[in-house]
């Protein structure tokens, strides 16, 4: 016991020494969250559109004008000419054009049906095909107006409306993706602190030598991981409650389950993380390489946790994959705690599988860690 | 502790590296209290020998005990016993001068009243107390290394390894390093040491060199001189170099 207190002295007199350490400490978390959670963002706003209005009546004109008055979509430019439209979409000047051909008012009037063209940019699927539901919806809007108004049938190219869909998000009823976002950061801020830290201060005594004047010591080999862990324990602990505050402040993030059993959570989830660390430290022998490992393995597990993309929506193989993704667990219940407010009962499963985790991955890497040259 | 007898025992000590023999049958003792030598030109396999001594590795193959441990069975015990300071002398750079000595002190286990006063002692004895609160990464080499050394006997070993103590600084600061190893077989500490330094080997009480991989010599300097008609060891050692 006496031993780690000492261990512990030293290491954190050395971190708070180091010159690069403590804006890490502080600074990540606030430009991870300023810059990632704002910029990070799947809601579209303003997408640039153009329009090839080749009919010129007033129909058109108020189709237009929907599209105008929607704040989806920024008009940037007006043409007749469908070729140029075509070449400003190609070489990315606009991610959509409107085309309405010769002969739209005519047809809506007689057939009661006409079509719209609508040319969408798809070289990203995601802004395509949400360019694609909100121009969808900016003419079925028009469409039930025009319904109203001539108390007849008029459809442009779209299946009547029969259904009504009234659509009511819980958790986060404004759909607010910042609140979304803002766990997310935290988990990846959380674990990137743990993994990285612990694995480059072990590996950096290791490049200096003074690894192996302690393996000539008779310290025990427990002693020494965990004089080494419990720093970067208590300081991924502090980035986590130092983010929450920093989500609170800038984006108002609501806290509706409770934070100690989040912390409860976190102090275990971040056991598998530093043992993680802890393990890729005994596979390297210079700082260099330990950085190239566990980018390898950080974003892997960042990519495949479900930050951007629900985890839900991957293929069942991924899900699959996931069950030994770290980073899923804890993706998966900072946000149920935090926006749902689930409870211990919720995330007994878990943590239970994270516990298991954690005594895996730590021991191996007390097995791995050698005390020999 | 200044009795008589082995501290070290070696018999046909093999290490190898794949296909490359670093240790090759290596057989010698050491007898507590003296300064033993162990002298080789590069790559002869002074480190290997010193980090199989020391517990960090294993040997192939051989019967070897230190401090009365098997080096197979009894590595953590033998660390109870030893000291070691490595050519790299790993202090932290980050770290004073006081704190480095407490931190290794306190792995040793020593309780932290006694590491204060003994501390506090060992700065007066090298005259260093003016720079107990500076970081090692600004004191000049020499005195580094003299802390390296007092800091690998601080914890009172039977016996310590010095694995090219004093390589890179001038004769007189490599005189008062020695002054030190002297003072510490004073107390009854065995010393086992290599070295690039010829002038050096005079100053231990035996002799060994190895040259690729084996023992080729081992005897008091005085000996050896004797032996091969030398004027010094630097002779003795050329001449070695030779026949093989």
């Amino acid at each position: 016991m006496q031993t780690i207190l000492f261990i512990l002295q030293k290491e954190f007199l050395q971190i708070f020494r180091n010159k690069t350490m403590l804006p890490i400490i502080v600074l990540v978390p606030f430009i991870q969250l300023i810059i990632l959670v704002n910029a990070a963002t799947l809601e579209m706003k303003r997408i640039n559109m153009e329009v090839v209005d080749n009919d010129m009546s007033s129909s058109s004109r108020k189709l237009v004008d929907r599209f105008r008055a929607s704040p989806f979509f920024s008009i940037t430019r007006t043409t007749f000419s469908i070729k140029e439209a075509e070449k400003d979409l190609l070489e990315g000047r606009t991610g959509f054009v409107l085309h309405i051909m010769p002969g739209f008012e005519e047809k809506l009037g007689k057939e009661s049906k006409a079509s719209v063209q609508l040319l969408v940019d798809a070289v990203n699927g995601m802004t395509a095909s949400l360019t694609n539901a909100y121009a969808q919806s900016v003419i079925s809007d028009y469409n039930s107006d025009m319904v109203k108004a001539r108390g007849g049938n008029a459809f442009i190219s779209i299946m009547p409306k029969t259904i009504d869909i009234e659509s009511s998000y819980w958790y986060n009823p404004q759909l607010n993706f910042k609140y979304y976002m803002v766990p997310g950061i935290l988990v990846i801020l959380v674990s990137m602190i743990g993994a990285f830290l612990t694995a480059l201060n072990i590996v950096r005594e290791k490049e200096t030598g003074t690894i192996e004047q302690i393996n000539v010591t008779p310290i025990r080999k427990y002693h020494f991981i965990i004089g080494k862990l419990i720093p970067f324990w208590i300081i991924a602990l502090f980035e986590l409650a130092f983010g929450l505050f920093l989500g609170r402040i800038l984006f108002g993030m609501p806290v509706v389950g409770s934070l100690g059993l989040l912390f409860l959570f976190a102090s275990v989830y971040l056991l598998v993380v530093l043992g993680l660390g802890l393990l890729l430290s005994t596979m390297a022998q210079s700082q260099q390489q330990v950085m190239f490992l566990s980018f390898f393995f950080l974003i892997t597990f960042i990519l495949m946790s479900g930050i951007f993309t629900p985890a839900e929506s991957m293929p069942a193989w991924g899900q699959k994959a996931n069950l030994l993704n770290p980073f899923a667990y804890f993706m998966r219940v900072i946000r149920m705690i935090l926006l749902k407010g689930s409870g211990f009962k919720d995330i007994a499963g878990d943590l239970i599988s994270i516990t298991i985790f954690a005594a895996i991955t730590l021991g191996m890497a007390i097995w791995r860690y050698r005390k020999a040259a | 502790m200044n009795s008589a007898g082995k501290i070290i025992e070696v018999k046909d000590m093999v290490k190898k590296f794949g296909q490359f023999v670093a240790n090759d049958h290596l057989t010698f003792d050491v007898y507590r209290g003296e300064i033993f030598g162990f002298l080789g030109a590069n790559g002869a396999g002074k480190t290997t020998a010193i980090k199989i001594l020391c517990g960090l590795s294993l040997p192939t193959s051989g019967e070897i005990k230190v401090a009365g441990y098997d080096v197979y069975t009894g590595r953590e015990q033998i660390k109870t016993r030893i000291g070691y300071m490595s050519q790299k002398f790993s202090l932290y750079e980050d770290l004073t001068v006081k704190e480095n000595i407490r931190y290794y002190a306190g792995i040793y286990g020593l309780p932290r009243r006694e590491i204060n006063i003994k501390t506090k002692t060992l700065l007066e004895r090298l005259n260093i107390c003016n720079i107990a609160n500076t970081l090692v990464r600004e004191i000049p080499l020499g005195w580094k290394q003299k802390l390296a050394f007092s800091v690998a006997v601080f914890h009172d070993p039977e016996l310590v390894f010095l694995d090219e103590p004093t390589g890179g600084v001038d004769p007189i600061a490599r005189r008062q390093f020695w002054e030190l190893i002297y003072e510490a077989t004073g107390h009854g500490i065995t010393v086992f040491v290599t070295t690039h330094y010829m002038d050096e080997a005079e100053y231990c009480h035996r002799v060994s060199i190895m040259s690729e991989g084996k023992i080729s010599a081992l005897d008091t300097p005085e000996n050896l001189k004797k032996q091969y008609h030398a004027n010094d060891i630097n002779e003795v050692f050329v001449k070695i170099a030779r026949n093989n």
